[in-house]
C-alpha cells in the first residue's frame, strides 16, 4: 500500500514537473493581469497605459489574441498554419519583429510599429486607423500579459550602418553571402520558398511555418524598406526557424545580402535591373565553398 | 421552489399593467447579465476572422477601421484578399431581417365624418396604430472577385416580399497601385460620412436622415436625394491610412430608378474629408460635400396629353445640396456626428414641375404652359443633424439624434400676405407666399441597441427606439386651423438579426 502510494506520488510529481513549463503560460489569471495593469509604454513623447487599453483591446484584438493574450481567441482556430499563422501568444513575450538582438525583448517602438504596420499574409491588419495614443496604450497592454517585462529590460537596438551605394559587385557579393550562410536551404536558390528544408519548418510551438517567398510580391512581415530587411536577418525572427546572422555576417556583407535579395523580388528595383544586366545566375548548392 | 413561490407572489402583487413593465425590466436584466464577448459579423468576418466590433462602432455603422476596409475595396490589404485564398466553401452572403413591434401615432390626418351611416363631412384626427410587423429582407453579398476587384450586390425586398436591387456595383481598386484611384460603376450609396444604409435607427421617420431627403412641400424635384442609392460612376481615393479621402461621382438624375425613366440629366456628388489624431480624444474627421445637378421639369406627352412619355424629360433645371460634416470622438465611449446642409432647387421645381413619372409633381411644363407665376423664386433651406452616441461597450450603444431643417426662402414670394391661408389642399400653392416657416421640420430620435452576442456566423441586436417628428403647417386643411402643425411619434422594439 505504502509502495503504491510512493509510486503514484513519484509519477504524479514527475508529471507535474514536466507539465509545469508547458502549462505555466496558460495559468495566467485575471488576477495576475490585474496586478500588472500599471504597465506603461513609451513611444516618442507619448506614454501609454495598460489600464486605458482594455476598450480597444476588447473591440479590436481579443477575437484573435484572446482575453488572456494567449493567442487563443475564438477566431484562432480558423487560421490554420501554414497558410495563416496562429495569433501571437503575448504571454510568452517572444516577438518576431524587433530592432533588438535575438532572445531579447523588443522595444516599445518595435511593438508600436508592429501594431501600426500589421503583418502581410496573416490576419493582423494595419491598425494605423487608431490614434497614436491608443496604439501606445495597446503596447502597454501587450506587455502586461508577459512577466518577462517585469524581470527584463528590452534589448539595445542593433546599429545599422548607413546604406551604401548599390553596385554590381555588391550584388554579386550578396549572392556569395546567400550561398555561404545557406539561405537557399529554406528560401530556395531563387527565393521562391522552395528550398530543401522549406517543407519541414516549424515554429517554436511546433506549428508548420513557411519561409518567405521573395518572388510572390508580398511585403516582408517586419517591413519592406532596405533597413527593415537588414534588420530581419541581423536580429532573426524569434519564435521561428529564421535565426539571427549577426555573428555570421559583417555589416557590409549584410547590405550586400539586402541588395541581392532585392533581385528576387517582384517589384521593380535598381538591383533587379543590375542583376539582369549581369546575367546573374542562382547559387549552385553543390558548388564548393567560395566558388559560386 | 421557495423562490419560485415568492416570485409568483410578487408577480401577483403587482398592479395590472405593471406586469409588462416588470417583464421588460426582467428581460433587460437577463440580457445585460448574460453578457458575452462580441464576435465578428458574417460575410466579411467569416473571411477575415475579425470581430464585427473591429469594423463597426455598432453594427451596421462603420468605425474608422471599417471605413478604411471598405475604401480598400473590402480588403485588409494583407495579400490574402483574393478569393483564391479562401476555403472553397466560403460563400460571401449575409441575410438581414428585423421583426418588430411598433406604435405609430400621427395627428392632423383628414378623416370623413358620418351621420346616420352617411358621410356628412370631414375633419382631422390623430390616428394611432400598433402591432407586430416586419422589415424587408436584405441579401448582402460582397467582397473581392480578385485582388483589387471588388463587388457588392444587395437584392432587397420590402415587407411584402417585392424585391429590387438596392446596390449593384463593381469596383476597380487601387488602380496603378495607388489608393488614390478607385473606380466604381453601378448603383451604390453616395460617399456620405454618415451612411444612411448603415443607420442605427429603424423607425419610419428616424430610420432615415431627413436631411438627406428633404425637399420643400410641393417641390417637384425628387432627384436631390442624398440618402438614396444612385446609378452612376464614382472615382474615389484615399491616403494609405485613410486620413484623407475624396470622392467624385457622376450620377444619372433618376434617383436610382432603372430604365432611364426621366431623360438625359446628370448630377455630380463631391466630398472630401480629413481626419486628425487628437490624442486621447481619438481620431476626428471633418469634411465637406456638394451635390449639384439637373433634372427635367417637363415631359413629352401622347394621346392628347393624357400619357406622359417615360424617358422624354426636357427642360432640365438645377438643384444643389452642400454642407459640412464632422465626426468628433471624446474618448472611447462618446462621439458626436454633425452634418449641415444648405439646399436650393430651381424655381420651377418649387412650383411643382418635375417628376411626373413618379407621380409626385403637380405640374408639367408643356408647351403653352404659362410658366412661372409672378413672384416665384428659388426655394432654399438650411439644416443640421447632430447624432451623439454613447458606446458603453461594443455590444451596447445608446443613440440620440436631432435634426432640423428650416426654410430660408419659400418658393413663392408674392401675392399673399396672410401667412397660412395661401395654401390649397395637399400643400400645393394657389396664388402666393406661404409663411416663412411653412414646411420646417424637426425630429428627435433616441434609442439603444444591445447585442447579447455576435458570432462570426450571425449577429443579433435587441433594438429599442423612439422618434418624434414635427413639421410646420403641413396638417390637413379640412375642418382645422389651416396649415396646422403635424406631429408624429413612433415607438419601436424589435430584433435585428443577420446570419
Amino acid at each position: 500500500m505504502r509502495r503504491n502510494l510512493l509510486k503514484w506520488s513519484l509519477i504524479t510529481g514527475a508529471a507535474a514537473a514536466l507539465a509545469l513549463p508547458l502549462t505555466s503560460s496558460a495559468q495566467l489569471t485575471n488576477q495576475d493581469l490585474a496586478a500588472r495593469i500599471g504597465t506603461d509604454a513609451h513611444v516618442g513623447n507619448i506614454t501609454g497605459h495598460a489600464k486605458d487599453a482594455a476598450p480597444p483591446y476588447r473591440r479590436y484584438c481579443v477575437g484573435c489574441h484572446g482575453p488572456l493574450g494567449d493567442g487563443n481567441g475564438e477566431n484562432a482556430v480558423w487560421m490554420p498554419p501554414p497558410m495563416y499563422q496562429k495569433p501571437r501568444n503575448f504571454q510568452l513575450g517572444i516577438f518576431k519583429c524587433r530592432s533588438t538582438p535575438t532572445g531579447t525583448l523588443p522595444t516599445d517602438e518595435d511593438l508600436f510599429d508592429a501594431i501600426t504596420r500589421g503583418f502581410d499574409r496573416s490576419n493582423m491588419p494595419q491598425w494605423n486607423t487608431l490614434s497614436k495614443q491608443e496604439r501606445v496604450d495597446l503596447v502597454a497592454w501587450v506587455k502586461h500579459f508577459s512577466p518577462r517585462w517585469a524581470n527584463e529590460k528590452p534589448g539595445t537596438p542593433i546599429t545599422i550602418p548607413p546604406e551604401p551605394e548599390v553596385t554590381a559587385e555588391r550584388i554579386k557579393a550578396g549572392r556569395d553571402v546567400f550561398a555561404r550562410v545557406q539561405c537557399w536551404k529554406c528560401h530556395g536558390v531563387q527565393g521562391m520558398a522552395n528550398g530543401p528544408s522549406a517543407s519541414t519548418l516549424t515554429d517554436d510551438l511546433g506549428a508548420p511555418i513557411a519561409p518567405f517567398d521573395f518572388t510572390e510580391g508580398s511585403r516582408p512581415k517586419c517591413g519592406d524598406t532596405d533597413r527593415d530587411i537588414y534588420r530581419i536577418f541581423m536580429t532573426g525572427l524569434d519564435g521561428t526557424p529564421m535565426p539571427s546572422f549577426a555573428d555570421n555576417i559583417k555589416p557590409e556583407e549584410a547590405w550586400d545580402l539586402v541588395f541581392y535579395l532585392r533581385t528576387f523580388m517582384k517589384q521593380n528595383s535598381k538591383e533587379k535591373q543590375m542583376a539582369k544586366q549581369l546575367g546573374l545566375k542562382p547559387v549552385d548548392p553543390n558548388a564548393p565553398a567560395g566558388q559560386q | 421552489m421557495r423562490m419560485g413561490t415568492h416570485c409568483r407572489r410578487l408577480w401577483g402583487a403587482l398592479p395590472p399593467g405593471k406586469h409588462l413593465v416588470a417583464a421588460v425590466l426582467g428581460l433587460v436584466f437577463f440580457l445585460l447579465s448574460s453578457h458575452q464577448d462580441a464576435n465578428a459579423l458574417p460575410a466579411f468576418a467569416r473571411k477575415y476572422g475579425l470581430r464585427c466590433s473591429a469594423c463597426h462602432e455598432s453594427w451596421p455603422m462603420l468605425n474608422y477601421f471599417g471605413q478604411k476596409f471598405k475604401d480598400n475595396g473590402y480588403q485588409l490589404m494583407n495579400d490574402r484578399d483574393s478569393p483564391i485564398w479562401q476555403n472553397p466553401s466560403y460563400w460571401p452572403v449575409t441575410f438581414r431581417m428585423t421583426p418588430i413591434w411598433h406604435r405609430v401615432s400621427t395627428d392632423k390626418v383628414a378623416i370623413d365624418t358620418y351621420s346616420g351611416g352617411a358621410i356628412n363631412g370631414s375633419t382631422v384626427a390623430r390616428i394611432t396604430s400598433s402591432g407586430f410587423d416586419l422589415s424587408g429582407l436584405d441579401l448582402h453579398t460582397g467582397g473581392t472577385l480578385e485582388k483589387n476587384f471588388s463587388f457588392f450586390l444587395l437584392p432587397s425586398s420590402d415587407n411584402t416580399g417585392s424585391f429590387h436591387f438596392e446596390t449593384v456595383m463593381a469596383r476597380l481598386d487601387n488602380l496603378f497601385g495607388s489608393p488614390w484611384l478607385n473606380l466604381k460603376l453601378g448603383k451604390f450609396e453616395l460617399d456620405n460620412l454618415l451612411s444612411e444604409k448603415r443607420i442605427l435607427t429603424l423607425t419610419g421617420n428616424g430610420g432615415v436622415y431627413q436631411l438627406y431627403h428633404f425637399i420643400p412641400v410641393g417641390d417637384g424635384n425628387v432627384f436631390g436625394q442624398m440618402g438614396d442609392n444612385q446609378l452612376g460612376l464614382e472615382l474615389m481615393g484615399h491616403s494609405w491610412d485613410d486620413r484623407t479621402r475624396y470622392s467624385a461621382a457622376l450620377l444619372s438624375s433618376v434617383d436610382g430608378n432603372v430604365g432611364l425613366p426621366y431623360g438625359n440629366a446628370y448630377t455630380g456628388f463631391f466630398t472630401v474629408s480629413r481626419a486628425f489624431d487628437t490624442g486621447r480624444l481619438g481620431v476626428d474627421r471633418i469634411g465637406g460635400y456638394a451635390m449639384i445637378g439637373e433634372a427635367p421639369t417637363y415631359y413629352r406627352t401622347q394621346n392628347g396629353g393624357s400619357t406622359v412619355l417615360a424617358g422624354s424629360g426636357l427642360g432640365n433645371k438645377s438643384f444643389s445640396r452642400e454642407g459640412f460634416y464632422g465626426l468628433f470622438y471624446f474618448g472611447s465611449h462618446v462621439d458626436v456626428t454633425v452634418v449641415t446642409q444648405h439646399g436650393a432647387d430651381n424655381a420651377y421645381f418649387g412650383q411643382g414641375y418635375g417628376d411626373l413619372i413618379g407621380g409626385t409633381a403637380v405640374n408639367n411644363n408643356v408647351p403653352g404652359n404659362p410658366g412661372l407665376p409672378a413672384g416665384a423664386q428659388t426655394p432654399s433651406w438650411n439644416g443640421v443633424l447632430v447624432e451623439p452616441h454613447y458606446v458603453y461597450s461594443p455590444q451596447l450603444i445608446f443613440i440620440g439624434r436631432y435634426e432640423t431643417v428650416r426654410m430660408s426662402q419659400q418658393a413663392n414670394g408674392s401675392g399673399c400676405n396672410v401667412s397660412m391661408s395661401c395654401f390649397g389642399p395637399n400643400g400645393t400653392f394657389t396664388n402666393g407666399a406661404p409663411a416663412s416657416n411653412f414646411g420646417n421640420l424637426s425630429t428627435y430620435t433616441v434609442g439603444f441597441r444591445y447585442n447579447p452576442f455576435m458570432t462570426s456566423r450571425a449577429g443579433f441586436a435587441w433594438h429599442n427606439e423612439w422618434n418624434w417628428l414635427h413639421q410646420d403647417g403641413t396638417g390637413a386643411l379640412v375642418g382645422a386651423p389651416v396649415g396646422s402643425n403635424v406631429n408624429t411619434t413612433e415607438l419601436l422594439t424589435g430584433f435585428d438579426f443577420d446570419f
